[in-house]
């Protein structure tokens, strides 16, 4: 029961990384792309936590924060300097 | 912007970038080891020395019992249209139409206080259908994915008043 | 004990569930959403709550980790949005026009007024 609702959760978040990815690649402009990187981070820091519960590591949570912390200063760093209009 | 920015003293703001700080130090740490609470309460005191001239937003007001009630409150009508929104949006992209008909609307807040403005345009932002896309002053520009009526009145009654009456309450 | 224990392990399993469903949502709503603010829409909104209740989920399945777990999703409700609207600003003063199908867009004078240079030039793709 936990291994295949891990495993199916698992898999959805590994897909919708890759759709994320997909629409960084299209773009069009540099905003979008930016969009696409916010929503990826997030999707990231939820797969981080869950592998850390997959390969019980609290480690991994560390890592999640850090992540969480460093997205959100980059993507404000990136719409300042879009805003500047590039 | 607000009179109190200028009365609050700035031991006000020393205290409250100790707390953030020493909060995040626990946040990275998770423990409650003395050493470690000590190491973090005299690092969040150098850095709010630093930084407590960059402290201009937000005036947060230490809380009374009754705003706490209200904070609760709060949080439930959020959390609810937290959710709703989510099922909006579900339904909205998983409909092969795309059912969106979006615009710009603006509405004037009855809000002062800067703190409660960030409140409010975050829980815009997190509500169905809506997105702050600028706060001028006391005038809020919200993009809005299924325009409803483009009047500012319309557009007050429908995204802000369930927040704005509750916030109102604490900092009117 | 045990059954507490049990109910929580269940409740954090169909919270994992339930957020790495909107996980999904809102990937799809950045790859369908034909603009960049109605991207914004679907991808702050799914995202928050998909990976607050994930990390939730795994907080509850395994309550030693709670307090760092809930810390981080108070981070991300209170980030995510920030930076959602920092975008949204951003690319409109640097030119990004959104679909109006609804004839209004309030904010169009604002911009103008606050004076965007070179609005050809941002538009392309880089």
């Amino acid at each position: 029961m936990t291994a295949i609702v891990i495993n199916i959760a698992l898999m959805l978040i590994g897909t919708a990384a890759f759709i994320g990815l997909l629409r960084f690649v299209k773009g069009p402009t540099a905003a979008d792309r930016a969009v696409a990187s916010d929503t990826l981070s997030v999707i990231g820091i939820a797969g981080l936590v869950l592998l850390a519960y997959v390969f019980r590591r609290y480690i991994y949570t560390d890592l999640a924060l850090v992540y969480a912390v460093l997205g959100f200063i980059g993507i404000i760093v990136i719409a300042r300097f879009i805003e500047r209009a590039l | 912007m607000t009179s109190t920015s200028y009365h609050s003293p700035p031991l006000v703001h020393y205290l409250y970038t100790f707390i953030l700080v020493w909060i995040l130090w626990y946040a990275f740490t998770t423990s409650l080891d003395p050493a470690e609470l000590i190491v973090g309460a005299v690092i969040a005191a150098v850095i709010s020395f630093i930084t407590v001239r960059y402290f201009e937003c937000c005036d947060p007001i230490l809380l009374a019992p009754q705003h706490l009630l209200y904070f609760i409150q709060y949080f439930f009508v959020f959390l609810g249209a937290l959710i709703k929104a989510n099922f909006d949006v579900a339904r909205r992209v998983i409909n092969p139409k795309l059912p969106i008909n979006p615009g710009i609307v603006k509405f004037e807040s009855k809000l002062n206080n800067r703190f409660a403005k960030m409140v409010l345009a975050n829980s815009i932002t997190l509500t169905p259908g809506t997105l702050t896309v600028d706060v001028k002053g006391s005038t809020f520009y919200i993009h809005w994915i299924d325009v409803k009526g483009g009047d500012p009145e319309t557009a007050y009654k429908e995204i802000a008043e369930p927040f704005e009456r509750i916030l109102l309450k604490i900092y009117g | 004990m045990e059954t507490v224990l049990l109910i929580l392990h269940y409740a954090g399993l169909f919270l994992i569930l339930l957020g790495s469903v909107f996980l999904f949502l809102g990937a799809l709503g950045i790859y369908r959403m034909p603009d960049l603010y109605n991207r914004l829409q679907a991808g702050t909104k799914a995202s928050t709550l998909g990976a607050m209740s994930t990390i939730l989920g795994v907080g509850l399945i395994q309550p030693s980790w709670f307090i760092k777990l809930f810390i981080i999703v108070i981070f991300i409700a209170l980030a995510n949005p920030l930076s959602s609207h920092a975008l949204a600003r951003a690319s409109y003063k640097a030119g990004v026009k959104p679909i109006i199908t609804s004839d209004t867009d309030e904010y169009a004078a604002v911009a103008d007024e606050a004076g965007k240079p070179k609005t050809e030039k941002n538009t392309q793709t880089l």
